[in-house]
């Protein structure tokens, strides 16, 4: 955890919004981006697959029904077909072109494979997502993606000094979010838009409404927790935040362990078998006192304030 | 001071009044608001609008608002880490929502007409002139190299097996190709791919004018120079003006559209380069923006081109028609783009 918590708060940014709050926003990073795209042009290549494979079927059926050679086709058989092909070519355009902004248009700004991979669009500096940046960031995928494939086969296929000159050329675009802090794509800066993660909230059960949190009785033993002012005064905020943590987890060294060390603290004499009750009275009744100096204006980060 | 000095006892009492703690009492009695808000966004992000009663529609910004509110009295009063982390995801996807992409696809169309097209088009005046000029250019360029010397034309213009259209062709087989009966069949499969290819183009086009606006400018010019071979080619036969008629019908739209692609391109290209007083991300933003209005035009345009030349230029055979459609729908683009000047009601660009 202390080796990815670094590249994480890399990745902060804070967002204002028009009543003035400041909201956590964390970039979507380019490995989670990356899948999100290989998870999209799987779907759009089954999804051409299928509907080619459909407009080859209906094709041949149709052939089959005027039982001619398809020079001499004539009337409605002709225009059917016609009008097959038209719709295949309409389709075709449509997938390249509008899957990702139909998807991105949408509530929630994200294609399928960014809801997969739990990421999404938004505007950067935190003004409203317009469908002109939509527009405008899906407009260069071209160059981005297409491009820089078709120039690997192109040195693939022994294309020589030129094949290579343009590779590096376009590697410059498709590498782009490697050449920016806010890991931009070309589409991204033109648009004004970035993508990150997508919020998920999922609201806990408060700790500190349980019986044995409230009482302080622990149900179990019938011990009574109660913690004077200097048993209290010891640990600051950020020694709560690690407390609740270390309840919502629930494991049973770790609740040992703090235990143990709260009691060293404190100069009480650390039982055992009752470490869960212990800790909820102690969070509880450490919020309180923390929460009122709050209320007065007195905050205390961590135990060395 | 009395206060302070209480026995051990009292104080003990005061721990457990203090138990239940204000914040939770707090969080208590704003807890149904919060889930409530939670449902509707919940709902909404999974694009179930249908599901969704007009009450949930109207409250969501008012939810939004406490919710908000709600937010920042917890940063100042609750220690309750869980509940501040849910409260900030909650505001951050009820603010997706509410400050989102609301418009229907109709309503932006509505607008997109009604306005915001032709302004983004006024307002890359400057680009549009430069790639008006390059693609002159270019005409006379190609002109000029194969008058110089013939051979050029098969350098531009790489004849494909069994096309007429070389130096020395005769009269008849130019017009043939411009006048012919044959190859009327599939005319709208003809529009379609047309349109297709021409779209991917224009893309390309727009796209590679992020690279400071230098690719648009060779593929402007490289893309006339053919023209210029062309009409070179139909003058020595004397049907300069069939061949002007012949590329007029759809060519006045699809150069058009090539034109502002490329002039979209540019200016996104020259914002980067030249920023002005804002950052360039600021400044790559803006034009981005505005160059993206303009591409949604040139595809529509784009789509009237592939009509007019694999319906029309083929259903109208006769020159001074298709001079005649091609330049009223030239006129129709003019007009449509600096003569309209409705500034629309309201954007969600701002």
């Amino acid at each position: 955890m202390s080796t990815a918590q670094p590249k994480r708060s890399d990745r902060r940014r804070t967002l204002v919004t028009p009543e003035g709050i400041a909201l956590p926003l964390v970039l979507a990073s380019r490995g989670t981006r990356f899948g999100a795209l290989l998870i999209d042009l799987v779907i759009i290549v089954l999804a051409v697959i299928l509907i080619t494979a459909a407009a080859i079927y209906s094709g041949v059926g149709l052939l089959g029904m005027a039982g001619k050679e398809f020079d001499k086709l004539e009337g409605s058989v002709k225009y059917s077909l016609e009008f097959l092909v038209i719709l295949y070519i309409a389709v075709m355009f449509l997938f390249r072109h509008g899957y990702f902004l139909f998807f991105e248009l949408g509530a929630r700004g994200a294609t399928p494979g960014k809801r997969a991979t739990g990421i999404r669009v938004a505007a950067r500096g935190g003004g409203r997502l317009s469908t002109e940046m939509v527009l405008a960031r899906n407009l260069l995928r071209d160059v981005e993606l297409i491009l820089p494939i078709a120039a690997i086969f192109s040195v693939l296929d022994g294309g020589g000094v030129t094949a290579w000159i343009a590779l590096a050329w376009l590697a410059v675009f498709a590498l782009f979010p490697f050449f920016n802090h806010d890991r931009l794509r070309a589409g991204d800066l033109v648009a004004g838009t970035w993508v990150v993660e997508a919020p998920k909230s999922k609201l806990e059960v408060a700790l500190s409404t349980g019986e044995t949190a409230a009482s302080g009785t622990s149900r179990a033993t019938g011990a009574s927790y109660r913690f004077g002012e200097e048993e209290l005064a010891i640990y600051g905020e950020y020694e709560l935040q690690t407390l609740e943590r270390v309840l919502r987890e629930n494991r049973s060294e770790a609740l040992v362990a703090v235990h143990e060390a709260i009691c060293r603290k404190i100069g009480w004499n650390p039982g055992t078998g009752d470490e869960r009750a212990f800790l909820e009275a102690y969070y509880t009744q450490l919020r309180a006192r923390l929460e009122s100096g709050m209320r007065m204006g007195q905050r205390k980060a961590d135990k060395h304030a | 001071m009395a206060i302070f000095s209480l026995s051990k006892e009292a104080k003990s009492e005061a721990a457990i009044e203090a138990a239940a703690l204000r914040s939770d009492r707090f969080r208590q009695e704003r807890e149904p608001d919060w889930k409530r808000l939670e449902a509707i966004v919940t709902r909404m992000e999974k694009g179930r609008l249908r599901r969704i009663s007009d009450a949930d529609v109207l409250a969501l910004p008012v939810l939004y608002r406490t919710v908000a509110s709600s937010l920042s009295v917890a940063r100042e009063t609750s220690l309750d880490a869980a509940t501040l982390a849910y409260l900030e995801s909650l505001v951050q996807r009820a603010w997706f929502l509410v400050y989102g992409p609301r418009t229907t696809l109709w309503s932006w169309l509505g607008r997109f007409f009604g306005g915001e097209w032709s302004r983004a088009v006024r307002s890359i005046w400057k680009e549009m002139a430069v790639a008006l000029a390059l693609m002159v250019a270019g005409t006379v360029i190609g002109w000029q190299l194969c008058a110089m010397d013939p051979d050029w034309y098969y350098a531009l213009f790489p004849a494909e097996g069994g096309d007429p259209r070389v130096p020395g062709a005769s009269a008849e087989a130019l017009k043939e190709v411009m006048f012919g009966k044959e190859g009327k069949d599939g005319l709208s499969v003809f529009a379609a791919s047309l349109f297709s290819h021409n779209a991917g183009v224009a893309i390309l086009c727009f796209a590679l004018g992020f690279a400071f606006g230098i690719p648009p400018l060779l593929l402007l010019i490289q893309n006339t120079t053919l023209l210029g071979a062309l009409l070179w080619l139909h003058d020595e036969q004397g049907l300069l003006i069939d061949i002007v008629g012949w590329l007029s019908i759809h060519g006045t739209t699809e150069l058009f559209a090539i034109l502002l692609a490329g002039a979209a391109g540019l200016h996104v290209g020259r914002s980067m380069a030249f920023p002005g007083d804002r950052s360039v991300l600021e400044a790559a933003a803006a034009a981005g923006q505005r160059a993206a209005v303009v591409m949604a035009g040139v595809v529509l345009m784009l789509v009237c081109a592939g009509m007019l030349e694999g319906l029309g230029r083929q259903l109208i055979n006769d020159t001074t028609q298709r001079l005649v459609v091609g330049y009223a729908i030239l006129a129709f683009w003019l007009a449509y783009f600096f003569l309209f000047h409705r500034v629309p009601a309201t954007s969600d660009a701002e």
